[in-house]
């Protein structure tokens, strides 16, 4: 399994503990990991905002950027989203969409690889006696239909993933809609932390939701405890916070 | 208690949805509350019967119906004059309220009997039987509470879902004299004996129309309160205002049409009442009115229908369910998006029907969560739809020139991979707070969060020195 890892803007520079524990991650399970640097944005802010030429620029370096893979892997529900559901509505000829088709075909959110393409069904016992809240990534869960895949995963590393009535409602964050309409952004996230029960972390598949809760519950002053998916696994498989990453 | 909010318009959205969160904090927990109740008894509904196939039929049949416009109306306009019915074409708000002032006039009607309609909201139906002299009252129990409270509706389906019962019980003892601590049910009774005299008085009925089949001219109305029933069959004159979007081919589609629309909005089988109306009434029969107007109401629906892309939203049937399901939604309720419509479909029908001038910033009050798609029983794409009017916005140049300039800046770079990562490193180190004063989008973000802890070192530097 050759896998190009894609860590995206956010990725890149908020998360990059979490990436590396991605590239942990995808070695451990067998994949050959490699890094194109010519990466840079999927596109996504531009073409949630309205931008279609720009959204669609985008698009077509990263398709150059990734043409070669065998699997593109991608710690974020949301970019992986962007490429494999939306790219199509940007395609302007039969050529380029067959292009997109083939690309969506290759590319996976990290946890879904290491489920359906790794056949991955035991990680280790680095969560034991942990209680984890995992956050739907709106993203994922729609536009991938990644939703059983990280609470497998988490429950295979022996945590108790805990039941959260808000798990799959949106945090807020929306890209440019968080900076747009703040207020009811972070009314948005508000709900999802004020019906959080007591846990050791919060996770989710999605950076940009990360960035939201714990930017919000930082401003709130909540000692809420927020871990990348990719961070905790590693966790879950060596046993304790290697990383030492705080998201 | 205080009337309706004082900038009621789509341009004050941001404002008026600060301003909701920040000073009445009881309409987010009540929307709250009201939103996920319905949301929720709409998922076992829909889990009752194969709700994807009806959803799938359901976008056809009004598709279909849609993309055949002219021949159903003409021909419910045929069926409708056959069964004896005043059949009147409206172009805008100006010709229905001519509609209502001629059979007003003709009729001496002094009380008007209303129930429901979101359409004569729109229309602004109660200042114009105003500005006539006659007094309309709102006969569903909601409308009537923020008719008392001179508010607009807030909800498609539930217009008071932002009041609580503690609201509702101060106000029915200061109007109606009901004790302080009232039970919903007397609450109700008080309400239906108030209401009970002006069905009476009233000599004219206006009700909307939820389906108009062209086949048979039925206008078919769902309900829970009996209000319809006893508005369009006890008062001398029925007036249904219509939207041109709402006829469907045939009498059979009501049947399926009915049954989904109920499951979507309230999670029930079916609306407690269903009235078909198919004129007034005839010699033998003891109820009904003595004369039926339908009103084909289009005010802007040709010029959405001629959208390309955006048209897609006239086959809503007004369930509410994707306001019900909406994040957006559930923190302010309806007050805030300042037009008729609300939630994620009043994000997308409002640019088309006020313009887009006019209904921005609505279809940007969205994360693009699409919960909203997971639940339209017409299978409405109202992300793309979003989408579509953001593009639109764009297009016309209406989004500020910071944006614009700053999203072409950023694709530039996102093409030249060297220059995107430098100015990513430079991202890392922003003092926020100060860049927040030129880049208004950094701004809004520290206005309610703590800006983000940058990784000290960036992955693809990580990745150079190699993990382990």
């Amino acid at each position: 399994m050759k896998v190009a890892l894609f860590v995206t803007c956010l990725g890149d520079h908020f998360f990059a503990d979490a990436c590396a524990d991605a590239v942990r991650l995808l070695r451990h399970v067998g994949a050959e990991v490699s890094f194109p640097p010519d990466q840079t944005c999927c596109g996504q802010p531009a073409y949630n905002s309205g931008h279609r030429p720009e959204a669609l620029r985008m698009m077509r370096h990263t398709m150059q950027v990734f043409a070669a893979a065998e699997y593109v892997v991608l710690p974020s529900g949301s970019c992986a989203g962007m490429m494999r559901s939306l790219y199509t509505e940007l395609a302007d000829s039969d050529e380029e969409r067959a292009a997109v088709e083939d690309l969506a075909a290759r590319t996976y959110e990290l946890s879904e690889f290491l489920v359906s393409i790794a056949g991955v069904e035991h990680l280790g016992e680095g969560l034991s006696e942990h209680r984890v809240a995992y956050h739907h990534g709106c993203h994922a869960l729609r536009e991938l239909g990644v939703s059983d895949e990280p609470v497998t995963l988490l429950r295979s590393c022996g945590a108790e993933v805990i039941e959260w009535s808000a798990d799959r409602e949106c945090c807020g964050f929306g890209g440019t809609f968080s900076a747009k309409l703040p207020e009811v952004s972070a009314a948005m996230a508000d709900h999802k932390l004020d019906t959080l029960p007591e846990v050791d972390f919060v996770t989710s598949a999605d950076g940009g939701c990360l960035l939201q809760l714990s930017g919000r519950a930082g401003r709130r002053e909540l000692p809420v405890p927020f871990r990348h998916l990719a961070s905790l696994l590693w966790q879950g498989v060596v046993g304790t916070d290697a990383s030492g990453g705080t998201s | 208690m205080t009337g309706s909010s004082t900038d009621y318009r789509p341009g004050a959205y941001r404002e008026a949805a600060a301003r909701s969160l920040r000073d009445t904090p009881a309409v987010r927990e009540s929307v709250g509350s009201a939103t996920r109740t319905f949301d929720s008894l709409r998922a076992s509904a829909y889990a009752d019967v194969d709700s994807e196939r009806w959803r799938d039929w359901a976008r056809d049949v009004k598709g279909h119906a849609l993309t055949h416009l002219d021949e159903y109306l003409e021909e419910a306009e045929r069926s409708l004059v056959e069964n004896g019915v005043h059949v009147h074409w409206a172009a805008s708000a100006a010709d229905v309220h001519r509609v209502i002032a001629d059979v007003v006039s003709a009729h001496g009607i002094r009380t008007v009997v209303k129930s429901k309609s979101m359409l004569s909201e729109e229309l602004e139906v109660n200042a114009h039987l105003e500005s006539l002299g006659v007094r309309p009252v709102e006969t569903d129990l909601g409308e009537y509470i923020i008719q008392l409270l001179d508010e607009p509706p807030s909800h498609i389906v539930g217009p008071a879902i932002h009041r609580s019962l503690e609201d509702c019980r101060a106000l029915f003892h200061e109007r109606l004299g009901t004790p302080l601590d009232a039970e919903p049910d007397e609450l109700a009774a008080a309400a239906r004996e108030a209401l009970r005299e002006d069905f009476l008085a009233a000599d004219l009925g206006i009700s909307g129309g939820n389906f108009l089949a062209a086949d048979t001219g039925t206008v078919a109305l769902i309900e829970n309160e009996g209000n319809i029933r006893l508005t369009t069959s006890v008062p001398r004159v029925h007036i249904a205002l219509v939207g041109i979007e709402k006829v469907v081919p045939r009498f059979e589609d009501l049947a399926g049409l009915l049954q989904l629309t109920a499951r979507a909005a309230t999670g029930q089988p079916i609306g407690l009442f269903v009235s078909l109306i198919q004129g007034p009434r005839a010699e033998a029969e003891v109820d009904g009115p003595e004369e039926v107007h339908v009103v084909l109401v289009d005010n802007g629906r040709t010029a959405l229908f001629e959208d390309d892309v955006a048209w897609e939203a006239l086959r809503c049937v007004r369930c509410g369910a994707c306001l019900n399901i909406c994040p957006v939604y559930r923190q302010t309720g309806g007050h805030a998006y300042g037009w008729t419509y609300s939630g994620p479909i009043g994000a997308i029908i409002s640019p088309g029907l006020l313009g887009l001038d006019r209904a921005l910033p609505l279809p940007h009050a969205s994360s693009l969560c699409g919960a909203c798609a997971d639940v339209c029983p017409v299978r409405i794409p109202i992300p793309e739809l979003l989408i579509h009017w953001r593009e639109r916005t764009v297009e016309e140049g209406r989004n500020p020139a910071g944006e614009r300039f700053g999203m072409k800046a950023y694709a530039s770079l996102a093409e030249r991979p060297g220059a995107f990562s430098a100015a990513g490193g430079t991202l890392r180190w922003t003092p926020w707070r100060a860049a927040g004063r030129v880049l208004p989008v950094l701004n809004g973000w520290v206005q309610e969060r703590n800006a983000p802890v940058p990784s000290p070192r960036s992955f693809r530097d990580l990745w150079r020195e190699g993990i382990e």
